[in-house]
């Protein structure tokens, strides 16, 4: 490679980035109407979460089924500070309907919104530290690690569920008018907020690769490649994984907490089994082990979705299945791979 | 925790004490009473025959197998009990009959990786930014420096076991254990890496497990044979080439014949 050729490939990330950049900051605000533009944020809200399986599963090697988890606990501390905050010193429209007489003491702290939003990073990345110190240190791995991870989306949706009077039940939270002083619903805020999801994933993209390229994100991949080996070389392999499965909770539980003012609701059909599968399918379809591949997938996955749901909505699931089972047999590396294959043989030809 | 030792009141220099360690797999006794010390600075050849518990021993001591009973000292420090990254921190490092690096990852990358070990993990959060003068040295000695930007995938076994070597003495542990390095190698890499041997023990206490006799004449000094979970007999290359019963476990198994090379 010549010096002006690598000096071209350098500059083509940053380049790429700049570009997308710009399309999803101007052109896309001034060129989709507000319907168009609110489902683009809500495909860029599950591009973060994706970006955060990108780094667990494709870099790290977690194959995590439960990623709405993390999603929904962001979500409902998000939520439940609008619902105090729309009562304005009452009780939720839905505790009032479901008979609560008194706010319960697990709401009182969040009407305050800077603990509100600071549990939206916190609690998911408290469970997933949890988690990931009981789990990894015993060193179930694999397929257990995977299952054990579905288990805990299921029983966070039943437990939802279940107690109607203190999260609203199936219905979740939903309701909600004020955001920050706007009106949620107006075009303005929601272009403000499609405008706040975009640069923070752009954020947390940028942060993701930096830690990928780092010496932490080498180790990262040598624990997903030879966890026992690392072991030898002095490192604790529990402690990578367990930091680095919290912070792929934590990009889960921002990307729902946008998603709240973004849709308007949370509600356990939307964190729980299923949800969570079709985002790391959508992660395995662009391709999980480039960042930039996870992030692709989740709003290719959603276009598709919402397209085939609109066209023909029973053949929709069966749809995806069969693009996982394709991905996986035929390009594992997902669309990011069959791009940098494409880029490359064309360098080859040159 | 262990016992007084006063019949072994042992030299100031012993880095490694193993006193009466066994380990039973359901009931096959791998390891059945095994003392061995090993001295500051020393070079050590492990040989025996297959199941004699060289890599058992090996990995006992490394923490990946838990011993059914006696002790391993090392400085001091009780290793049994001990997790291996634990280990590793305390100055012990091994590689693996098969060799494994990183295959993503460049041989300077391998290398680095070991090589920052002792860092604080935040600090490992900044990107690598040059080449530290250890790794540099490291690359060197083990002759990658060449191949320092290709993926570790691509290289030959021979050039794994030597990054392997590589990613060791980066460590700078004050025990090397290496389980069986010339093991399916060629003999222009097997002369490699005995000299890198030899230049690595000049400075490193190393504890070399292997089969091969003709590397064994060549560059042991210090030869312990275990047989059956126990140590047969420990001197000079010579002494115990000598020895009437190493002969026999050694040569009778040879005559013995092809089963056991097969297997």
């Amino acid at each position: 490679m010549t010096a002006p050729e690598r000096s071209v490939r350098r500059w083509q990330g940053p380049a790429v980035f700049t570009a997308v950049a710009v399309l999803a900051l101007v052109a896309a605000p001034l060129l989709l109407e507000p319907f168009r533009l609110g489902l683009l944020a809500k495909y860029l809200c599950y591009a973060i979460v994706a970006l955060g399986i990108g780094l667990a599963w494709g870099q790290g090697g977690m194959l995590t089924l439960g990623q709405g988890v993390f999603f929904g606990l962001g979500g409902y501390a998000m939520g439940m500070y609008l619902k105090l905050n729309d009562a304005a010193g009452d009780l939720p429209d839905f505790m009032v309907w479901s008979g609560v007489e008194k706010l319960p003491a697990l709401w009182t702290p969040f009407g305050n919104p800077v603990f509100a939003l600071a549990m939206v990073v916190v609690l998911p990345a408290a469970v997933a530290l949890l988690l990931g110190a009981l789990v990894f240190r015993q060193r179930v791995r694999g397929a257990y690690f995977a299952i054990l991870t579905q288990a805990l989306a299921a029983a966070l949706v039943i437990l939802l569920v279940g107690q109607q009077g203190l999260t609203g039940g199936t219905n979740g939270l939903t309701n909600f008018f004020d955001f920050f002083g706007r009106d949620v619903a107006a075009d303005e805020t929601q272009r403000g907020l499609y405008l706040l999801v975009a640069v923070v994933l752009g954020a947390l993209y940028l942060g993701a690769r930096q830690l990928v390229r780092s010496r932490f994100g080498r180790l990262l991949l040598a624990v997903r490649d030879g966890e026992d080996r690392v072991r030898f070389l002095g490192y604790n392999p529990a402690t990578v994984k367990t930091l680095t499965f919290a912070v792929s909770a934590g990009m889960a539980g921002i990307a729902g907490a946008l998603f709240v003012p973004v849709v308007g609701i949370i509600s356990p059909a939307l964190l729980g089994v299923v949800p969570s599968l079709e985002l790391v399918v959508a992660v395995a379809v662009g391709g999980r082990f480039a960042l930039a591949g996870a992030v692709l997938g989740a709003v290719v996955m959603g276009y598709a979705r919402t397209y085939f749901s609109e066209e023909l909505p029973d053949a929709w699931l069966y749809l995806q299945g069969a693009l996982f089972v394709l991905v996986m047999a035929l390009a594992p590396k997902g669309i990011a791979g069959l791009a940098a294959n494409l880029v490359r043989r064309r360098e080859a030809r040159a | 925790m262990t016992e007084a030792l006063p019949e072994t009141a042992l030299p100031e220099t012993a880095l490694l004490e193993i006193r009466g360690l066994e380990v039973a797999f359901d009931g096959f006794r791998a390891l059945d009473g095994v003392d061995l010390t090993v001295g500051r600075g020393e070079l050590r050849f492990l040989i025996g025959p297959n199941g004699a518990g060289k890599t058992t021993l090996i990995d006992v001591i490394t923490g990946l197998t838990r011993p059914t009973g006696g002790s391993v000292r090392f400085e001091g420090h009780d290793l049994v009990g001990r997790r291996e990254h634990e280990i590793v921190r305390l100055g012990v490092g091994r590689t693996f009959q098969t060799s494994v690096v990183f295959e993503e990852l460049t041989v300077l990358e391998n290398i680095d990786l070991a090589a920052s070990f002792r860092r604080p993990l935040w600090s490992l959060l900044r990107r690598r930014r040059g080449v530290s003068e250890e790794v540099t040295a490291a690359l060197e000695t083990t002759g990658l420096a060449g191949l320092a930007g290709s993926r570790a995938g691509v290289l030959s076994h021979g050039q794994r076991q030597w990054l392997e070597i590589g990613m060791l003495i980066v460590q700078r542990p004050r025990l090397l254990l290496l389980d069986e390095p010339v093991a399916g190698m060629s003999s222009g890499e097997r002369e490699r890496t005995g000299e890198l041997l030899t230049e690595v023990a000049r400075d490193h206490t190393v504890v070399v497990v292997e089969h091969d006799m003709d590397f064994l004449r060549r560059y042991a000094s210090q030869v312990t044979v275990l047989h059956e979970g126990r140590v047969l007999t420990e001197g000079s290359v010579e002494q115990v080439r000598a020895d009437p019963r190493v002969q026999e476990i050694y040569l009778g198994r040879a005559r013995e014949g092809a089963e056991d090379a097969v297997r």
